[in-house]
């Protein structure tokens, strides 16, 4: 059986009036990869993104996630993926159960599959002494954990991590990434952004945005033996000034 | 269904955690309707006066008596010169000095006319005004008393009478101006700050994101609000017949009717907020500025829509509050059913549809 592709970008595009956000861009991502989706601020990812999981109409091109057209199976493609934000956003004033069950019921999980998605969760992250505590009392690095879990409560397909490691620590980012790491490794695609170029060395493999165009994409390796480059840091800093 | 009940669930979580909205929601009410009913009130009761009784008679006693025997005045001291009136005055001790004529039962019987002099302490004009007519009328009374003794002259005075609210009750006028602040105030304010928080918190993006539908997400957010809203409505109902002795002449299932249709436009004017608000504070800022002030302002709830000028006439026409305070007045004091309030349903009908037609519309079901 060949690898399969489960998001395939071709031509992408997004203009807000005359300005051109994202610049026709076009790649795939390999069932089961870690794909780095990396970008200076402004560069468009965060467009790209909100193209991909169905809250942001393309302007032309086309794209499928999961097997599905983003313009006109979004719904199906929601059922699919995952999502975390820089923000972890989660509820602060419910507890840590309750928001389980709160995302469970979201997703359309059943009583008993909550249950027991609940009791799995906890017992990997080792939050079964504080399921009661509200959210709000946990320190940064428990919610970031907490809200990873919780993008993967519905057995997503593809889950998208919009810089989930802004703002926490060097101990807890390493933490997290091994968390990404079990998650491809049980078959997870992750599709993630961020700012840390150690990061994108951890990754299969990197697009690097320009302006709205990828710039470069292929594995870390192969890309500082593009650009000639020690680590991942001058290889961005190289393609980001041109 | 199942994913709505737990989002309401969840909702209700959000309303119960929070002391401060919970506050608001149900120590609000309470707290305004036994203010505007207890202490911000039009009326006179045991007013204060002083008696300057120059002639001492029969007639001036018994006026004397009469007035003290109202509920309205207390006889607080008699004062034997002029030049007391105004020491009494700067003391605060009373708000009314009546002022009777020499010979006033003399004047009486030869001329057939004598004087009382009523003087106020206008500081208050409102009062003054008040009390000035409560003297009036107990003299007029007296008055008439005494020519239907003597029967002979043919004295035709108007007669006012009050109907709705005889005793001009000042809660009366209250309640369902307060009623309608408050269901504006859960309604509005509280649904379009709920959902502006989830924008806030970056939760809205996770749900857009999620299979549940953008429609649901608001239904789900509004409901609690609704039915929160029904119980407050309840409560001031209770407590205004109960405490404040308001009538309730009318249908209460079609006040309740009512009351559901002026709660789901304040709703949609919660969401409409909401959709052009980024931040908690701009949703409140815009409640507080743009749905409370004409609430209070322009509604008729405090000012007579007919005294004020014509530009502020005309605005008072887009304030669903005003139609609304119009429908209450006429169930609960008139007791009229719907074949007299018909054109104000409609009308706050026809609002409610525009509203939530707009807000359904310009609530961005894709973040940009």
């Amino acid at each position: 059986m060949k690898i399969t592709n489960v998001i395939e970008a071709n031509g992408l595009t997004k203009m807000f009036g005359d300005f051109t956000a994202v610049n026709a861009i076009t790649f795939e991502v390999k069932k089961g990869e870690i794909f780095g989706f990396l970008g200076a601020n402004g560069a468009g990812k965060t467009t790209a993104i909100k193209m991909l999981i169905g809250i942001s109409i393309p302007t032309s091109g086309a794209a499928k996630v999961a097997g599905y057209d983003v313009f006109t199976q979004a719904e199906d493609i929601k059922k699919n993926i995952g999502y975390m934000s820089q923000k972890f956003a989660l509820y602060d004033d419910l507890t840590v159960k309750e928001n389980i069950t709160f995302f469970g019921g979201i997703y359309g999980l059943s009583k008993s599959r909550i249950k027991e998605k609940t009791k799995e969760l906890l017992e990997d992250l080792g939050l079964e002494d504080v399921a009661s505590q509200l959210v709000g009392s946990l320190p940064l690095g428990w919610k970031q954990k907490l809200s990873f879990s919780v993008a993967l409560i519905h057995d997503p397909k593809i889950v998208f991590l919009d810089e989930p490691t802004g703002g926490v620590d060097p101990i807890t980012r390493r933490q997290f990434w091994e968390m990404i790491y079990r998650a491809s490794s049980q078959g997870t695609t992750i599709f993630v952004t961020t700012h840390y170029m150690d990061e994108a060395e951890y990754c299969d493999r990197v697009s690097i945005m320009v302006n709205g165009k990828i710039e470069a994409l292929d594995t870390p390796k192969k890309l500082k033996e593009q650009f000639h480059a020690d680590n991942m840091n001058d290889v961005f800093l190289k393609l980001a000034r041109g | 269904m199942k994913r709505f009940i737990g989002f309401v669930t969840k909702e209700f979580y959000h309303i119960f955690r929070d002391r401060r909205s919970l506050f608001i929601l149900f120590g609000m009410p309470i707290v305004q309707i036994l203010l505007f009913g207890f202490a911000i009130t039009n009326e006179i009761n045991n007013v204060n006066i002083a008696i300057l009784d120059h002639s001492k008679d029969a007639n001036t006693q018994e006026i004397i008596n009469k007035i003290s025997a109202s509920k309205y005045f207390s006889i607080n001291q008699l004062i034997e010169r002029e030049s007391d009136i105004e020491a009494v005055f700067k003391k605060g001790q009373v708000k009314a000095v009546l002022n009777f004529e020499k010979d006033f039962s003399k004047n009486l019987i030869k001329n057939r006319q004598a004087t009382v002099q009523i003087i106020t302490d206008a500081t208050d004009p409102n009062t003054a005004n008040t009390i000035t007519n409560y003297v009036s009328s107990i003299l007029q009374n007296y008055q008439m008393e005494q020519n239907k003794a003597v029967k002979i002259n043919y004295v035709i005075g108007p007669q006012p009478r009050m109907v709705y609210n005889a005793e001009l009750k000042s809660v009366y006028m209250f309640v369902p101006g307060v009623m309608t602040i408050i269901l504006m105030l859960v309604s509005a304010m509280m649904t379009s700050i709920s959902i502006t928080r989830e924008k806030e918190l970056g939760t809205m993006e996770i749900l857009l994101v999620s299979p549940i539908k953008p429609l649901l997400v608001i239904i789900g957010k509004v409901f609690p609000y609704i039915f929160l809203s029904i119980v407050n409505a309840i409560v001031i109902v209770v407590l205004s017949i109960f405490i404040f002795k308001m009538p309730m002449q009318g249908s209460l299932i079609l006040l309740a009717l009512e009351s559901i249709l002026f709660i789901l436009s304040a709703l949609s004017l919660g969401i409409l907020i909401s959709t052009v608000s980024a931040t908690q504070q701009t949703a409140m800022m815009i409640s507080l500025m743009g749905l409370m002030l004409p609430v209070i302002l322009l509604s008729g709830f405090i000012f007579p829509i007919s005294s004020m000028p014509l530009p502020l006439q005309i605005i008072s026409n887009i304030i669903p509050a005003k139609w609304f305070i119009i429908i209450l007045k006429g169930i609960m004091l008139k007791g009229v059913g719907i074949q007299f309030i018909w054109k104000e349903t409609l009308i706050l009908l026809g609002m409610t549809v525009f509203c939530l037609a707009l807000s359904v519309k310009k609530y961005k079901i894709r973040l940009e």
